[in-house]
């Protein structure tokens, strides 16, 4: 069984049946994050002289679509783990206390969680208010957070924050807190039309460690890893939702079609519009993944490709498309199905996939990044 | 290109920086090298220092141009505005 075999199997044996009580309880998805430990997928991106599986771009997206086929709140939360690993084995590979715990995260299968979010710096990940406090080969940082996913589910957290005291708001760096040397308490709640799953609340989080557990230059993570992985891999689940949400309308015009043989449904012609439109999202995505794999195959990794302001315009155009695109496309998908598309407990009901659709445009609000595309295209002149 | 022009054309940069890169440090601070990213300089503020450069300078930073390493240092950004400057003429 190839890699994406068995993440298909998981996705239909255990995320998709799973899947509406998850969202309907808004709880973890337990069940298939742990079976996706059990074929030693979390660690997918460790490099196999660490033990890992060293895929690339591509087929990490190929899984993040396959699991948000059956399970948007898998594949996100899966998505969002393996941008933190992603991190770590692209920008901590030197350092020998982070490849001892890239051969623990391939024995053990820990799921890191993202702490990106803090109180008071508006929303943006290039800012921090909080600092590391360095002393003695120690590590203390406390983080005021607005939103943690799954924090209470995972082994360990990567959080961003200032690089020292004394450091501008924009020096960051990333620090890696272990089970165990830190505390997560949950002050809100996470109650929310879609991807409840990723039980997502705000949250204050207090972390003690040693200094070899930060990583310098967040500045350099974000632009050579933290945005391509994350638009490709959240594009690639949204596909996923979009394509799930497209065969419960596929499967509801062919019921209607065995009804009358004979007679093509009026609700097909809508279904051959739909896919089209699928297709073009699955198509971007695959485009941008195969181009950011190529590059980070590169001997120097595509840094300077990828650092380049024409290719944060791609990354950002990719995922302010595909976010519009899971929503239209679930839409499209419950006007097909009708009321059985709207009917919560319906084989063709779609309103899962819209709901979690919707959470797409505020991953990172599509302003904000189309206010980032303004300001590029200001001095870009082709690209 | 003479001394005088090129000391005049840092002069230039470092007002520019001064007045878009919103460092976080006084211009007295900002060392030829000094990584300006690390210094406060955003992606946005770069972008303002860029259109300020092509205005004062006459020029338009190429594709190939607009990438981190060109704008992380008033060394930096000389090279690439000198590069364009003499290429021009």
């Amino acid at each position: 069984m190839t890699n994406l075999e068995k993440v298909a199997a998981i996705g239909a044996e255990v995320a998709g049946p799973a899947a509406a009580s998850v969202d309907r309880e808004a709880r973890f998805p337990h069940e298939a994050i742990a079976a996706l430990k059990r074929e030693k997928l979390m660690s997918a991106l460790v490099p196999k002289e660490l033990g890992g599986m060293g895929v690339g771009m591509i087929e990490l997206c190929a899984m993040c679509e396959t699991l948000g086929q059956h399970c948007s709140n898998t594949a996100m939360v899966f998505a969002m783990h393996q941008i933190q690993v992603a991190c770590i084995v692209r920008h901590a590979a030197s350092s020998p206390y982070f490849r001892d715990y890239m051969k623990e995260l391939v024995e053990k299968q820990f799921l890191i969680a993202s702490v990106t979010s803090e109180v008071g710096v508006g929303g943006e990940i290039r800012r921090s208010i909080c600092a590391v406090e360095l002393s003695d080969g120690s590590l203390k940082l406390n983080k005021d957070a607005t939103t943690v996913s799954y924090g209470e589910h995972a082994d360990d957290l990567l959080l961003t924050c200032r690089r020292s005291a004394d450091a501008a708001s924009n020096d960051q760096v990333m620090v890696l807190a272990r089970k165990g040397d830190f505390t997560l308490s949950n002050v809100g709640k996470w109650d929310t039309m879609g991807m409840r799953g990723t039980c997502s609340p705000p949250a204050l989080v207090s972390v003690r460690g040693v200094d070899a557990q930060v990583i310098p230059d967040f500045a350099t993570i974000i632009s050579h890893t933290k945005v391509p992985f994350s638009h490709i891999l959240w594009s690639g689940l949204w596909s996923g939702i979009a394509a799930g949400a497209v065969g419960r309308a596929r499967a509801f015009v062919r019921q209607q079609a065995r009804a009358n043989p004979g007679t093509t449904p009026p609700s097909a012609l809508r279904l051959a519009e739909v896919v089209s439109t699928l297709q073009t999202m699955r198509a971007n995505v695959h485009d941008v993944a195969a181009e950011c794999e190529a590059l980070m195959n590169r001997s120097d990794q595509g840094t300077e490709s990828l650092t380049s302001i024409g290719f944060g315009l791609r990354f950002n155009n990719l995922k302010v498309s595909t976010s519009q695109l899971a929503v239209q496309i679930a839409n499209q998908a419950m006007l097909i199905c009708g009321i059985n598309g709207y009917k919560n407990d319906s084989p063709f009901s779609v309103a899962r996939h819209l709901r979690d659709a919707h959470s797409a445009a505020l991953m990172v609000a599509n302003d904000r990044i189309l206010a980032t595309n303004a300001s590029i295209l200001l001095v870009l002149k082709d690209g | 290109m003479t001394q005088e022009k090129g000391a005049g054309m840092v002069d230039d940069i470092r007002a520019i920086l001064a007045q878009h890169g919103r460092l976080s440090i006084s211009g007295s601070e900002l060392k030829d090298d000094t990584d300006l990213y690390q210094v406060g300089m955003t992606s946005h503020a770069s972008v303002n220092v860029m259109l300020a450069l092509e205005a004062k300078f006459d020029i338009e930073f190429p594709d190939r141009m607009l990438k981190r390493g060109v704008f992380d240092s008033v060394a930096s950004i000389r090279a690439a505005v000198e590069e364009l400057v003499n290429g021009a003429q």
